[in-house]
């Protein structure tokens, strides 16, 4: 489970990864298991990368559940943490704001896809676009509660209209 | 809670607690955005330009982004007490909805109900991180080069699926060398 330190740039890009190690060498979890928790990891509020507390917990119950989230987060939380102090150190270097201002619109880029990846991937073609497409709108334009608009998708989608 | 954001801003580590349980509690499909709401427009802890720039460290960091994220702003604020705050409240929520569900999951299966609501969310959820990036871009200076690499990362990962690393690691040390060479 020590893959935390590999996965640069979130989660999502390392499931594959994940998928290997847990399925294909150790034998945890079968390929359907690790559909369906990803299923539930991904309607689960939180971070994605909780899937792999529920591989701990297949494998060994509530121990294994926290062992595994604690090896995925903590070599890289240790390392954040070391990063964040050296660059508040060097707060104001120009070398530093140059970094900065780079790395951002790569980053919104990146999000952006995501967001574009995510609306795509979810089934049910043209009313799934629509829903998405309101959701940013109402998101960018107004400060209304996310949890709203979520409530009204679902209710969409319970209605079978999804 | 309506002071300017900045080094003068006090937040202990029980409040940086509770921002991130909030943010992820309600973190369906993802925290960024509602980590963003809460830390930008709520609480106004970071402004909308600290908030990119940590982030984009975060991106550049192994492990998952908005666990790292949640790290480094409570470090920020309240050194290792804060980020631990941050950290468990971020996490406590998440942790104890998955497992919930997977339990009752394993004991009453798939039901076809619960699987049209989240066809729902799933789709609202995906607008909901466009509409965070949007609103992330907006803060960006208005220079081509700035959004030029903008829209390349997202062609090149969002439409055209290429491998992340190699993209990252050519885009970022041209991105990082024209932000140096335009620096004021």
């Amino acid at each position: 489970m020590m893959l935390s330190l590999v996965a640069v740039g979130g989660v999502t890009s390392v499931l594959p990864e994940v998928h290997r190690v847990a399925v294909d060498v150790h034998h945890w979890v079968t390929d359907a298991e690790f559909t369906q928790m990803f299923v539930i990891a991904r309607a689960a509020p939180g971070p994605n990368m909780l899937l792999v507390s529920l591989i701990g917990w297949h494998v060994a119950g509530l121990p294994g559940a926290l062992i595994a989230t604690a090896a995925m987060c903590l070599p890289s939380c240790a390392l954040s943490y070391c990063v964040a102090q050296t660059w508040d150190r060097f707060r104001g270097a120009p070398w530093r704001r140059a970094v900065e201002h780079g790395l951002a619109p790569i980053t919104i880029g990146l999000i952006l896809a995501t967001g574009w990846l995510v609306a795509r991937g979810a089934p049910g073609g043209w009313p799934a676009y629509t829903i998405a497409g309101i959701t940013t709108a109402v998101s960018v334009f107004t400060n209304l509660n996310p949890l709203w608009l979520f409530l009204a998708a679902g209710l969409l989608g319970l209605l079978g209209l999804v | 809670m309506t002071s300017a954001p900045g080094d003068t801003l006090r937040v202990t580590p029980g409040q940086l607690y509770h921002g991130f349980l909030y943010a992820g509690a309600r973190g369906f499909g993802g925290a960024m955005p509602w980590a963003r709401r809460m830390l930008v427009e709520e609480r106004r802890w970071l402004t909308p330009r600290e908030f990119t720039d940590a982030f984009s460290l975060c991106n550049f960091l192994p492990g998952p982004n908005i666990v790292n994220m949640s790290v480094i702003v409570g470090s920020r604020f309240g050194g290792p007490r804060g980020a631990v705050a941050a950290f468990t409240g971020l996490l406590t929520v998440p942790l104890l909805v998955v497992l919930t569900l997977a339990a009752l999951y394993s004991r009453f299966g798939q039901l076809p109900a619960i699987d049209a609501v989240l066809r729902g969310v799933g789709a609202s959820a995906g607008g909901l991180v466009l509409a965070a990036g949007l609103k992330m871009a907006e803060g960006l200076p208005r220079t081509v080069l700035g959004f030029g690499f903008m829209i390349v990362a997202f062609v090149a990962i969002g439409l055209l699926r290429w491998p992340l690393m190699p993209v990252l690691f050519t885009l970022a040390p041209l991105s990082v060398a024209a932000a140096w060479l335009h620096r004021r």
